[in-house]
């Protein structure tokens, strides 16, 4: 746990004094990401660098699981803190096993022991120990580097983790790739990370929380999907984008949107069909599954409407389906791309658990977007006659 | 053709007054580095200081040997070694101090910032920084001062010769007094033959001690 209390930084200009931090107050619970972000010179990557002392403070404390940093000394306090920069700062006379081993050699691991953790979180971060080892900074790409950037981070298993911009540098395919990775290395790991970033699509991708920073002032610190559905003011607003409903997708499962749905089988009749599209108030079509409850096709209503004969024979294939963990943009992608507004879904076993509708997404975003609509509006009423 | 013969039928003495050069050029700069190279890199702490030590290394060097020699024979006769050995090697340890001084201060400040955080982020206190991160990386740099001081004193150290240090500087100095161009063009030969290969034993020395991972 990490937890900022009256966090601030003037500094001494020629110009005057600039504060850069202004009285921060937040805490960052055990085994979370906490994304600052905001615009450059708002203060995020100062409050950062305050908490390893790279920038000292002017005022204010700094609890690292629960425990005052001020009285600690710098050094001891650096080494318990794993930390991670843009630039990567890979020691380019170190071969990666030394670099990665640095932290327990300077905490006076013996040479066995640091040499084998180096081997165990090249693992973690997916570069093969046999090949990497040996190498020199300067042999691997920048995604490989940040890789070992991490994992150096990792040596010493610290519990907190600071993290500037670490793949901003990176080109965005391999970006993707690495967060990916990141993501996957925390839900095992669980360190309680710091993470500086001003890309607003990274932050809702990786965040527990979300701080945004703005002229040296904390102005909204918040769950991404909070965030998104609820920005404090105009500045978050504008900074979260006009897209913000489109950010959600991310943040949603598809299970927390889908709907229960009745079906037919190849041996029911058509007009059994009809019957249950008109009962359940399908538009257009109603999906049709085997005896083991698996999706093979639909029964459009106007083929229902106008034949007879059994729905076995006169239905269409599905185009695709999702799974209850997809994310809903991946979902909203797939039904653009197959022209669709409704999807089944289906377990890994293939079989049917619900249908995902567009209908029940927008009503799910709008529904936090408004959450107690009736209870805004004395509110705002009262605005008027005050 | 005389010059040769001189050459081949002198080849003892060429050869001890070779080693008697360098040894004095060795010593001299050895003692520069030993000094120079501390004093680069306490400097690089504060700017002011940095810019008063470059200057008055840079005066130094523009003293011309003869008048250096000519300064010290007063001073250090108090202690009766007004000329010889212990003036060569004084001589030659301050013109050193420049070029390692220098050098040593530029490669310690250019060492790349992100590093340096990155350092300091992941908890090495001011004497691991130098002594794993910023020496290492400085010293091809560093290395490069040491042999641009010892190639421009192994010219100076000839001159030393006229204050009885010995050394190549002799034959020249004896070739001009007795008017033999043997002797003059064989010393003059001899010195720039030991800058030339003194500089290669250098540059080769220099890539052994540069880390691997930076060596171009």
């Amino acid at each position: 746990m990490i937890r900022i209390d009256n966090l601030t930084k003037i500094f001494e200009t020629p110009n005057g004094p600039v504060t850069a931090a202004d009285h921060i107050n937040m805490e960052v619970p055990e085994g979370e990401i906490c994304v600052l972000l905001g615009p450059s010179g708002c203060g995020k990557t100062t409050t950062l660098k305050m908490i390893n002392r790279i920038i000292p403070s002017t005022s204010g404390r700094i609890y690292i699981n629960g425990e005052d940093t001020t009285g600690m000394d710098t050094v001891e306090l650096r080494r318990n803190i794993g930390y991670v920069i843009q630039q990567i700062g890979l020691f380019p006379n170190m071969t990666i096993e030394e670099n990665i081993a640095i932290v327990p050699k300077l905490l006076g691991w013996e040479a066995s022991r640091y040499k084998a953790r180096a081997k165990e979180l090249l693992d973690l971060v997916a570069l093969d120990p046999g090949t990497f080892l040996k190498r020199y900074p300067r042999e691997l790409s920048g995604g490989q580097q940040q890789r070992i950037g991490v994992a150096r981070a990792l040596a010493a298993d610290p519990p907190v983790m600071l993290m500037d911009e670490p793949f901003g540098a990176i080109d965005p395919i391999n970006r993707e790739v690495i967060q990916d990775e990141f993501m996957k290395m925390q839900q095992e790991l669980r360190k309680t990370i710091m993470f500086v970033s001003h890309d607003i699509d990274e932050a809702v991708k990786m965040a527990d929380r979300i701080a945004i920073f703005r002229d040296g002032r904390l102005v909204q610190y918040d769950t991404p999907d909070d965030l998104l559905a609820h920005p404090k003011d105009d500045f978050v607003e504008s900074f979260v984008g006009d897209d913000r409903a489109l950010k959600r997708l991310r943040l949603v499962q598809v299970k927390q949107v889908m709907e229960p749905v009745t079906t037919v089988r190849p041996e029911d009749s058509l007009s059994t069909a009809l019957q249950r599209i008109e009962q359940q108030g399908y538009s257009h079509a109603i999906l049709m599954v085997n005896e083991r409850q698996q999706p093979i096709g639909y029964v459009s209503r106007s083929v229902a409407q106008t034949t007879s004969g059994l729905c076995g024979e006169h239905y269409f294939g599905l185009k695709t389906e999702a799974s209850p963990e997809d994310d809903l943009r991946k979902v909203a992608s797939l039904m653009f791309t197959h022209d669709t507004t409704w999807l089944p879904c289906t377990d890994a076993n293939g079989t049917l658990v619900g249908q995902v509708t567009q209908r029940g997404i927008t009503h799910y975003l709008g529904a936090t977007y408004h959450p107690d609509a009736l209870g805004t509006l004395p509110r705002q009423l009262h605005k008027v006659s005050a | 053709m005389d010059t040769f013969d001189f050459l081949t039928g002198n080849i003892d003495l060429i050869l001890k007054l070779t080693v008697e050069h360098l040894s004095l050029v060795a010593v001299a700069v050895g003692l520069a580095t030993l000094t120079g190279v501390p004093i680069g890199i306490a400097i690089t702490q504060n700017e002011r200081v940095a810019r008063v030590v470059l200057y008055l290394a840079s005066i130094i060097i523009t003293i011309p040997s003869i008048a250096l020699f000519g300064i010290m024979i007063p001073i250090l006769s108090t202690i009766g070694q007004g000329i010889g050995y212990l003036p060569a090697v004084i001589a030659v340890l301050l013109y050193s101090q420049l070029p390692i001084i220098r050098n040593t201060y530029t490669a310690i400040n250019n060492v790349n910032p992100a590093l340096r955080e990155a350092a300091r982020g992941i908890g090495m206190n001011p004497v691991q920084r130098l002594r794993m991160v910023e020496i290492p990386l400085a010293i091809p740099v560093i290395m490069a001062g040491v042999r641009t001081a010892v190639v421009m004193n192994i010219g100076v150290m000839a001159i030393a010769a006229y204050i009885g240090a010995g050394g190549l500087g002799v034959l020249i100095s004896r070739g001009i007094t007795q008017s033999d161009p043997r002797q003059l063009i064989a010393g003059a030969i001899a010195v720039s033959i030991l800058a030339v290969i003194a500089d290669y034993g250098l540059l080769w020395l220099q890539k052994r001690l540069t880390p691997k991972g930076i060596s171009a």
